[in-house]
């Protein structure tokens, strides 16, 4: 077989990368694109890691960071999506229009 | 093949780091059959000790002494109805007992019974078992919502932010016993488990005792988050029954209940098992610098043998005093060779080859048996947190303090 | 410690990560979704393990599928509408969007075909025993400044979320 390679893991890397783009820019449910957004960021989490393999541990220090962003970025998004929710009883991503004209 | 097999027993680390996948699995198939019978045992003591805590008896009927209830209600749990709710989701109702379940055995691969009695022997080993027992919290969070039902799910939610709460104190007290492997002369620290143990007999001390009181205020930190980890009195509000009738174990009946009970008593062994080995020094006989020479360790080395002869004259004790009744001719004779079953393993314990042998895992066992007797007696002695009080009691009290004891163990390990 | 059949692993979880986020993009239950979505990842974390980065395995097992996920799952079960299970679950756009990422996708494509020499087919061996430490010695020494930012970024996180999720007194 063929042996596995840094480029093995950049294709899943990638693959999840567009299935995370794909939910993001076609579900409805909000939490559901919040999940699909934690895809993408895992998939740049293994290009990370993959690299890291070749030129050193300042991948895997950065795949931390990135993890640390990511806890941090869903806590907010999902206050505000409780807080949007108190307001109009729905999770849908279309009905947030109250800006629109 | 028979040299692959053999070969792991004259090599000096655990079978994962070897390679040896057979006497992997065998060891596997060892621990998860001592903790199934440990859970068996665990399940009798509970009901004794708590029984005899509150001046009553507990079951006496099922063998002497009740030894065979374990038995009864396992037979009486597998063989009952199984209900699922009727709007339930089917699908997570099934998973959650078993994520709980997995969560808290895959624990055991890393447990070191001895220097080389462990499944493996991971570099990350703290780390793996801190992560893979909070994935338990998921198992929790979707019994209660996949039931459909209030009191499930109130009793989830309050499950859940309790063990997440009381998981962050555990971690930093963690961390402040592993800061102190550090501290030996080669400078770095290590976070395998056998490393751990091994810091602690290379550093002369148990960490319990390491710059007093620091050690030991972490352990009491460790011994109450991980209470409050299993849900276990005195912070079972979420399971206790005069207040939300089962909590999150609710709709579950019959083999999915006990499979929930047995994730529990395996989860208290394992966190158990994880304070004996970063703070009671593992494997270590008790004052192993303190008593040193051949003499101490044999008179230590008796230890077992004599403690299962206790044991057998306490069954002989009881077996004297039943009443002399026909009927209870059955009951009379099974306790006695209960008792000399005892006994044998007592004797058997004193021949040199298995006494040798047998040191490490006996004062493991044993350290990790009287922490499941201190599980059973909080639950007798202390009252109920209320949810509110345990959630500060997690936050306000547990975390400052165990940040205080993370900061004093550092600048102590610079400074001393 | 010589890898055991790393193909097969590879595969193995490379697929489990895949199948789990095409179940997560696709379910109507967001519950379900949520636990395709920790399959993900513990499966990534198995994929980080072969590539000899313990550590950075272990956090994404304790914060990711430990402590993101629960936050998750609470949000899900606090805002559970059984109305929006029986709604269309794809939105207008999903032709043009679906397409977008496919162009995406032909992008990565076009990048690794070009690139190949940029990849090398063998990787240098990094002393697997002390991760841990070389790790904690970038963090605390390099990296220290970022550290301490992230740290700060965590302490708004927390104030924004709980002042966002607050009652009105």
């Amino acid at each position: 077989m063929v042996p596995i390679t840094t480029l093995h893991y950049l294709v899943v890397a990638a693959a999840l990368f567009m299935l995370g783009v794909i939910g993001v820019l076609t579900r409805r449910n909000v939490v559901i694109v919040l999940m699909s957004i934690e895809l993408i960021l895992n998939a740049v989490n293994l290009n990370l890691v993959a690299f890291s393999r070749l030129w050193g541990l300042h991948g895997q220090v950065f795949a931390i960071f990135v993890i640390t962003d990511a806890a941090a970025e869903a806590a907010v998004g999902l206050g505000i999506l409780i807080a949007f929710f108190r307001n109009k009883e729905t999770v849908n991503v279309d009905e947030v229009d109250l800006l629109k004209w | 093949m028979l040299d692959y097999v053999t070969s792991y027993l004259s090599s000096n680390t655990t079978p994962g780091q070897a390679g040896n996948l057979v006497w992997a699995l065998i060891y596997i198939l060892i621990v998860f059959g001592g903790v199934s019978v440990a859970v068996m045992a665990m399940n009798w003591l509970e009901r004794k000790a708590l029984a005899h805590f509150q001046i009553r008896l507990g079951p006496m009927r099922v063998g002497p002494h009740g030894l065979l209830q374990p038995i009864a209600d396992a037979i009486k749990l597998l063989t009952k109805e199984d209900i699922i709710p009727e709007r339930a989701d089917r699908l997570v109702f099934w998973i959650a007992p078993l994520i709980i379940l997995c969560a808290s055995f895959a624990v055991y691969v890393v447990i070191p019974f001895g220097p080389t009695h462990a499944i493996t022997d991971l570099n990350i080993g703290i780390l793996f078992m801190l992560g893979v027992s909070s994935l338990s919290v998921l198992g929790v969070v979707m019994a209660g919502w996949a039931s459909n039902s209030h009191y499930p799910l109130i009793g989830s939610l309050r499950s859940s932010a309790q063990m997440i709460s009381y998981e962050v104190a555990m971690g930093l007290a963690v961390v402040s016993a592993i800061l102190m492997t550090s501290l030996n002369p080669s400078g770095t620290g290590t976070l395998s488990m056998i490393g751990i143990v091994e810091a602690q007999q290379r550093q002369q001390i148990w960490y319990l005792f390491k710059f007093f009181p620091l050690g030991f205020i972490a352990f009491a930190i460790f011994a109450i988050a991980m209470v409050a980890e299993t849900n276990r009195a005195p912070f079972d509000l979420p399971e206790a029954e005069s207040e939300l009738t089962a909590g999150f174990h609710t709709e579950y009946s019959g083999l999915r209940w006990s499979l929930f009970m047995l994730g529990e008593y395996a989860a208290m062994i394992a966190v158990s098992s994880i304070a004996v080995t970063l703070w009671l020094g593992g494997w270590l006989r008790p004052f192993p610098n303190a008593l040193t020479g051949a003499t101490w360790d044999l008179a230590f080395s008796l230890f077992p043998g004599f403690l299962f002869l206790i044991l057998a004259a306490v069954a002989w004790v009881g077996v004297i005093r039943m009443p002399k009744h026909p009927y209870f001719r059955v009951q009379t004779l099974g306790l006695a060779g209960f008792g000399v079953v005892l006994g044998l393993i007592g004797l058997v314990l004193f021949v040199p080859p298995v006494r040798d042998r047998i040191q490490d895992i006996f004062w493991f066992t044993a350290k990790v048996a009287f922490f499941m007797y201190m599980y059973i007696w909080y639950r007798a002695t202390f009252p109920r947190y209320r949810f509110d009080q345990l959630m500060r009691v997690g936050w306000k009290v547990l975390l400052p303090i165990s940040l205080a004891v993370l900061i004093g163990t550092a600048v102590a390990g610079v400074v001393l | 410690m010589t890898p055991v059949a790393t193909p097969f692993f590879f595969y193995f979880l490379a697929g489990l990560t895949l199948l789990s986020a095409i179940l997560v993009i696709t379910r109507k239950n967001a519950v379900h979704s949520a636990l395709a979505l920790i399959l993900g990842l513990l499966a990534q974390s198995g994929l980080y393990l072969m590539l000899y980065a313990p550590f950075v395995a272990g956090v994404q097992i304790i914060l990711y599928a430990g402590g993101i996920m629960v936050l998750f799952l609470f949000v899900i079960m606090l805002v559970n509408l059984e109305r929006s299970q029986k709604e269309e679950q794809f939105n207008r756009q999903k032709v043009a969007g679906t397409l977008a990422a496919i162009a995406l996708g032909g992008l990565f494509v076009a990048v690794f075909i070009k690139g190949k020499a940029l990849f090398p087919a063998s990787s240098n061996q990094i002393a697997e025993g002390s991760n841990t430490q070389q790790v904690g010695e970038l963090l605390y020494g390099q990296y220290m400044f970022a550290f301490e930012i992230a740290s700060l970024l965590l302490l708004v996180a927390i104030i924004g979320a709980v002042v966002m999720a607050k009652k009105r007194i």
